[in-house]
């Protein structure tokens, strides 16, 4: 358990996440990327840059 | 043991995907995360391979440059990649290669960008070189909305191009065609009321049976681009199927059930491959 860097709502996240896997915040919508599992780290991810893509 | 790795920055659902597939084949597959490269520093490498999935255009062709200067290979390769992810060299290596594509305009100065849109006809398209997902693409219906879509990109920071492409208008949907080394492995439709039919932006995709034409064409294109993993878009067109894009980091979350094509899996052993031949 942490908190939203964003909204500092408290956030657990799902077994099947993984180091550096991007979620939801359900509260404020902010996609945070997961920075450590283990103590559980979120950072607000980086926004939507013009060259991204695939 | 030979080593794979997988560059990224941002973890998309395919990125996970591979992990995951290559965890289960117990196929060892180092993360590089892009942030974290210092280009002249001492590089320790575990790997041969590296499979690029940087989703940033400009950190991807930096990074992939850096490992095939220290002597790795690539999948997809500096040469695909810069092909691929700039869609001006991509008109022009499949035009010089006779590859049936959009008519497609390149203007470097606003003034130029009107006249050849009207030489172009309406409608017609206009989009960024690089990137994605339909983003800042603009279907230009009439001479008022070429004015204010050209002014307004002139002052759009380092935008000193303009792609300007003739409008084919779809039956509801075009076709993606996921390739492996020129051969078309599985295909879908992306269907969508919309003229912008990327399912990133609400398109649906369900399965495309691949017939002779899809097969040559994607061969070709191939060739032309050179031979790696691609997802090549094509337009159903009344004169046959017509290269749109050529893909070469391609999302394919939503194409793995409707083709019933593992498509991680093959990615993979494609990448296996490119290590042994690189040993």
């Amino acid at each position: 358990m942490t908190e939203c860097p964003v909204c500092a709502t408290s956030i657990s996240i799902n077994s099947g996440v993984v180091k550096n896997e991007i979620i939801d915040c359900e509260t404020c919508g902010a996609e945070l990327e997961v920075i450590e599992l283990e103590p559980l780290n979120l950072e607000e991810a980086p926004e939507e840059q013009e060259d991204w893509g695939e | 043991m030979n080593k794979l790795g997988i560059l990224f920055s941002r973890m998309r659902k395919e990125e996970k995907l591979l992990l995951e597939k290559a965890e289960r084949k117990k196929i060892k597959l180092i993360h590089i995360d892009t942030r974290k490269i210092i280009m002249g520093e001492k590089f320790e490498t575990e790997f041969d391979v590296i499979i690029d999935r940087e989703i940033s255009h400009n950190l991807s062709l930096y990074a992939i440059r850096y490992f095939e200067s220290l002597g790795l290979s690539s999948v997809n390769s500096f040469k695909i990649a810069s092909r691929c992810g700039d869609k001006v060299y991509t008109s022009l290596i499949l035009d010089k290669a006779n590859i049936p594509n959009l008519k497609t305009k390149i203007a470097f100065s606003a003034e130029r960008a009107i006249e050849t849109i009207e030489s172009m006809g309406y409608p017609c398209v206009i989009k960024p070189p690089v990137g994605s997902w339909g983003r800042m693409i603009a279907k230009i219906n009439d001479q008022e909305a070429a004015e204010a879509i050209i002014e307004q990109k002139t002052f759009m920071p380092g935008n000193t191009i303009y792609y300007i492409q003739e409008y084919i208008k779809k039956p509801g949907r075009d076709i993606r065609v996921f390739c492996i080394k020129g051969e078309s492995i599985c295909a879908i439709y992306r269907n969508a009321d919309h003229w912008i039919t990327n399912t990133a932006r609400g398109g649906k995709a369900t399965n495309c049976e691949i017939n002779n034409e899809i097969r040559s064409l994607c061969e070709a294109t191939s060739k032309a681009i050179g031979d790696g993993l691609l997802a090549i878009d094509l337009i159903e067109t009344d004169n046959g199927l017509k290269v749109n894009e050529v893909n070469h980091k391609m999302e394919f979350r939503n194409s793995i059930d409707v083709t019933g094509i593992d498509i991680p899996m093959l990615m993979l052993d494609y990448a296996i491959k490119q290590m042994r031949e690189h040993n």
